[in-house]
């Protein structure tokens, strides 16, 4: 299959963005300053991520798509407020994870942003649960876009007049160019931020100008320890189809109103994991040192008992230093327990932390 | 001091009497990106030609540093280990990884001259 290539793709070539191929597209890991000065300067002032590889998946509806809808996300739909967001998940019927997603009421019905590598496989199985009674359009006309990081409230509020007013996790129409652009308060590297989605034929004209106004665009590489640093998932690495929310200690994205319910896909083992507890767990890990411990790195206890693994980990620039997220078993999973990490054939220790590494630093209104 | 030679697997050599300064190449920290980790052989062990002698990290990978020719480590840079971005600052100079008392001068007549080195660098990143 041919890679893809995202409507920013000439803009990338203009900022000497190094490219990998990800989830079928061409996507720049880095630009020319690299992914430490990239992660700070999102951190410090606004950097700007190319995220149109994910899938934006519209679904129009009314009454009979909410209720539809919450017999698979376990999120209250029904009192959500138009225009606002919640975090989710995709599950299958033993609770484990399709795909993590961000869903967002809106006047013609629910927007749901998709993981790139996912979003074929999400489609489908929405589409048969929900037995096609609803118009589904998985948009490739739209470029998503975001802006993260201190400055860029006040950088993108001199494009989209008003944009700062938003709260997190809450979006609202906004024109570019006279055309209707739908702007969310959201993210995902721990910072204060939004997703733009926007028509393709504006969006690198859109970008340019944010680069104009003194932003930069970020490579995927400082997207990922932005993440991990904010103690966020990636799907593929920290969550996947053998993990479920309570074990990712997701719990809290779960409605509590649902729960008493009980009647969404997952929910039996949901139910059970939230009453009897979990074997595994997802923590923080932090290694002693600078010891970088990467994905599949054994965790063992201070016996030599093999105990869990790594899923993501890397050098956290803000951090300076090592930081790791993984799977222990759960009597190892409180915090400033020593474990060791198997690098290289040797033995390393670390401690499990509380996440995030960094402090989240959103506005008003966080849930 | 003899000119500097260099190994397929980007690594660097000097030689000064019988003892060797190597370390990782200019074109080796652009490929790497940004290194954050340094780890170096113990001083006293002995390392084989084309062996570990070595490992750097960067914020998405971790590679292994060989060594282009056998000796005994006499010496390792620390200052590296402490800071590793000094490597992709000073990479062919002061951010050396370590000194070899090489056995066998003759392991050199495989390595690379710069010109080639530059060449071959040049070929593989096409």
């Amino acid at each position: 299959m041919e890679t893809k290539k995202t409507s920013l793709y000439q803009l990338h070539q203009d900022c000497n963005a190094k490219f990998v191929e990800f989830a079928g597209y061409q996507m720049p890991i880095q630009y020319s300053e690299g992914i430490v000065e990239e992660h700070k300067f999102t951190r410090n002032h606004s950097g700007i991520f190319d995220v149109s590889h994910m899938g934006q998946l519209f679904i129009y509806g009314g009454e009979d798509l909410i209720k539809d809808l919450e017999k698979i996300f376990p999120l209250d739909l029904k009192n959500l407020k138009l225009n606002h967001s919640k975090y989710s998940f995709l599950m299958d019927k033993d609770a484990g994870i399709h795909d993590d997603l961000i869903i967002t009421k809106t006047n013609e019905g629910f927007l749901i942003i998709l993981n790139a590598a996912c979003k074929d496989n999400d489609f489908k199985i929405l589409k048969e649960l929900l037995k096609e009674r609803y118009k589904m359009v998985l948009d490739e006309n739209k470029s998503l876009i975001a802006i993260q990081g201190p400055k860029s409230s006040q950088i993108l509020n001199e494009v989209f007049d008003g944009v700062k007013d938003l709260n997190f996790m809450s979006g609202n129409w906004f024109t570019f160019d006279n055309k209707k652009v739908f702007i969310t308060r959201s993210g995902y590297t721990g910072e204060d931020g939004f997703e733009i989605s926007i028509l393709n034929n504006f969006a690198d004209k859109l970008t340019r100008e944010l680069i104009n106004k003194g932003s930069k665009l970020i490579g995927l590489g400082a997207r990922d320890t932005l993440r991990l640093e904010a103690g966020l998932c990636l799907y593929g690495h920290d969550l996947d189809k053998d993990k479920t929310p309570v074990e990712a200690n997701l719990k809290w994205a779960i409605s509590k109103e649902r729960i008493s319910k009980g009647d969404f896909i997952g929910s039996d083992i949901i139910i059970k994991q939230l009453n009897n507890g979990v074997d595994k767990i997802r923590v923080g890990i932090k290694p002693e040192g600078k010891i970088i411990a990467r994905e599949k790195t054994k965790i063992f206890n201070q016996f030599d008992v093999h105990i869990g693994e790594i899923t993501s980990g890397t050098f956290g620039p803000s951090v300076n230093g090592p930081v790791a997220m993984g799977y222990v078993e759960n009597e190892f999973s409180k915090k400033n327990t020593k474990v060791f990490l198997e690098i290289r054939g040797k033995k390393h220790p670390a401690n499990i932390c509380s996440l995030p590494f960094y402090k989240k630093s959103y506005v008003k209104g966080v849930n | 001091m003899s000119e500097v030679k260099y190994s397929k697997e980007h690594e660097w050599i000097k030689l000064d009497g019988d003892v060797a300064t190597i370390g990782i190449t200019k074109h080796a920290t652009e490929m790497l990106g940004d290194i954050v980790f340094a780890e170096l052989p113990e001083k006293g062990s002995s390392v084989d030609k084309d062996g570990t002698a070595g490992v750097v990290e960067s914020t998405k990978a971790a590679s292994d540093v060989y060594t282009p020719v056998s000796g005994e480590v006499v010496d390792i840079n620390q200052e590296i280990v402490d800071d590793p971005s000094k490597i992709n600052q000073d990479p062919e100079n002061t951010a050396w990884f370590f000194k070899l008392k090489i056995k066998d001068k003759s392991e050199l007549n495989s390595l690379m001259s710069k010109e080639d080195y530059d060449k071959f660098a040049k070929e593989g990143s096409a």
